[in-house]
């Protein structure tokens, strides 16, 4: 589904401060399978999500998805693939303060001009599913943690996207809601979706909904684990 | 369709950013409604007492004819009607009697004028609307009405009481504001003013091409005469208005460089908070495009909103509260009191310049920085 070929990502190109995120990546991802990016803080995981989610470009190598060459695409395709093919869910949550959870789910659907009563009837059936219909009028920063994560991942889903793609999603979570993140995946997994999760938390890439597990370390993979 | 109800979903979440950086936002809309508030009076202002000055000259003799005495006005013989009537050309000559009467009680100075139709009727008076209003400062006004009395005193010492039969046209209140209308023999009694002069002289002519020959004639057979033409008074006017009007606008420049400094800093200066939200957005799949259009909704309800809350309060200001702010530049000593008020004048032309002049550079200001931010990888924005 997804491939990436001799990546590599250079942040401060030709200053002092150059840095090397990745180096030298080949990765192939599957489609309908858990992946998750293991590796220690500052290991290039975050970064690799991002290259993966087309949240930015590498310095050089080629990203393909699903057979297109996607690298060298404008900004303007490359943001209508992040759209419709991913859903993002980000270590901060990333939640827009001030806004109710349910304006927060339908905001990734805006740009698409879909009618405004069947968009939020989507959100608010999303909402339901993940146990948060009472709390579609609260606002963000009023919600717990938990609340937060699973709002987040309605966000996520409200695209209805092929791939998810989650960036630490356990780490401000306690051990009760990190299993309960990891439930959900299970379920997006039955509903066929492609899964991405980076995180250093066994109980996410020691979990049985993982399908394989990639270590990476220092920019560059360690262990691919299956499927490479 | 869909575009429309992308402009609406854009639109919604527009306001809701508004609601969400309400301090920041308010502050901005006071000080932008109170630059705008500030053009918009002078020019209101500027251009209504054009227009009222316009009104005045549009009644105003040809020429006037003045007799001076040491270079200052003097009264003027009537029995040089005569002599200007048989220089040819010349339709009609007709004295003038009126003068300034300080009026203790309310510390206002009114304009007397003799009006033909009252010589008939002595002891009464017609009044301007800002005399209806006399009152003693300080104190609340008592509106004057028909058959009320108003004693004056004379040159001479004695009361002089006159009845009021009836206000004046309030067209223009700032021809009329002050005026008292009377007849010749109060007025002669009132000033003690002798029965062979007058104030001044008008004249009506034949052809307005032989104005200036008839002048220079006049001054030859009268040289302590000073004729004054029409045109001479409206480019009096318009010198004393523009000259006035360019003061308040020296200063303004002053206000409206501050605004500038004020709007480039608050709109160019993304928040750190914004700019995570400009990332997030992008990386949740909103296009450069909807986030300039975002920030284009912003801009503009922000200026709008001041814009013509400024164009409304200034109308207040200057119409309803006699522009309570620069009355003591614009309109001079001697028209500061009675209150009048102004006749409501827009042109929809200053309008239009003031709008691209603070509207438009506004809104530009406020997309140049989002759009900075929203160009960069959403991956960058958010590590900020």
């Amino acid at each position: 589904m997804i491939h990436l070929q001799d990546i590599r990502k250079v942040f401060n190109a030709g200053q002092p401060n150059e840095f090397v995120a990745i180096e030298g990546v080949h990765l192939s991802i599957d489609s309908h399978v858990v992946t998750a990016l293991k590796g220690p803080s500052g290991s290039g995981k975050t970064t690799l999500l991002s290259l993966l989610g087309c949240m930015t470009r590498p310095t050089s190598g080629r990203i393909i998805l699903q057979e297109r060459e996607i690298t060298s695409l404008p900004e303007r395709f490359l943001t209508e693939i992040r759209r419709e093919t991913f859903g993002m869910i980000f270590q901060q949550f990333n939640l827009i303060k001030g806004l109710t959870a349910l304006e927060n789910v339908m905001l990734p659907a805006y740009p698409k001009g879909e009618k405004h009563a069947v968009l939020k009837r989507r959100a608010m059936d999303l909402l339901a599913l993940l146990n948060l219909a009472g709390k579609a009028l609260a606002r963000v920063e009023w919600l717990s943690g938990g609340e937060a994560q699973r709002t987040a991942i309605a966000r996520a889903l409200i695209n209805n996207p092929a791939i998810v793609i989650a960036d630490e999603p356990t780490a401000h979570l306690d051990s009760a809601l990190s299993f309960e993140f990891m439930e959900i995946m299970r379920q997006l997994k039955a509903d066929g979706k492609t899964i991405l999760i980076a995180s250093h938390d066994p109980i996410v890439y020691a979990s049985d909904v993982v399908d394989r597990m990639v270590d990476i370390r220092d920019g560059k993979i360690v262990s691919p684990g299956d499927g490479a | 369709m869909g575009a429309i109800e992308k402009q609406r979903h854009i639109l919604d979440f527009t306001l809701s950013s508004l609601g969400r950086r309400k301090g920041k936002n308010i502050a901005l809309i006071i000080v932008y409604t109170f630059v705008i508030f500030l053009i918009a009076s002078v020019l209101f202002l500027a251009d209504s007492l054009k227009k009222e000055a316009a009104q005045i000259l549009q009644d105003a003799p040809e020429m006037t004819v003045q007799r001076l005495a040491a270079g200052r006005q003097d009264l003027i013989p009537l029995d040089y009607i005569e002599s200007i009537k048989a220089i040819k050309g010349v339709q009609s000559v007709e004295p003038r009697l009126w003068g300034y009467y300080y009026d203790a009680f309310s510390g206002a100075n009114y304009t007397l004028m003799v009006n033909a139709d009252l010589n008939d009727h002595p002891g009464a008076i017609l009044i301007g609307a800002g005399v209806t209003r006399r009152s003693e400062p300080g104190k609340p006004p008592q509106s004057l009405r028909k058959n009320d009395r108003i004693p004056f005193k004379t040159y001479e010492g004695e009361v002089l009481t006159l009845q009021v039969k009836g206000g004046l046209p309030a067209a223009s209140e700032l021809v009329t504001a002050d005026l008292i209308l009377l007849s010749e023999p109060d007025f002669r009694k009132l000033f003690a003013f002798p029965h062979d002069r007058a104030t001044d002289l008008v004249l009506t002519v034949k052809n307005t091409k032989e104005l200036a020959t008839i002048a220079t004639k006049i001054t030859r057979i009268h040289p302590d005469s000073r004729p004054i033409l029409r045109n001479d008074i409206l480019r009096t006017y318009d010198a004393v208005f523009d000259w006035r009007g360019g003061v308040i606008l020296m200063i303004l420049s002053g206000v409206f460089l501050a605004f500038i400094i004020l709007a480039w800093d608050k709109a160019t200066g993304l928040s750190a908070e914004e700019k995570r939200e400009i990332g997030i957005l992008k990386a949740i799949g909103w296009e450069t495009a909807d986030i300039l259009l975002m920030k284009f909704w912003e801009g503009s309800a922000v200026s709008l909103t001041s814009f013509f809350l400024g164009i409304f309060l200034a109308y207040l200001h200057v119409f309803l509260a006699s522009s309570l702010l620069f009355e003591p530049v614009l309109k001079g000593w001697s028209v500061l009191y009675p209150h009048f008020r102004l006749t409501p004048h827009i042109h929809s032309y200053q309008i239009a310049v003031l709008f691209f002049l603070t509207v438009i550079p506004y809104t530009v200001v406020t997309i140049v920085p989002s759009w900075r931010s929203a160009t960069i990888d959403p991956d960058a924005v958010m590590r900020m």
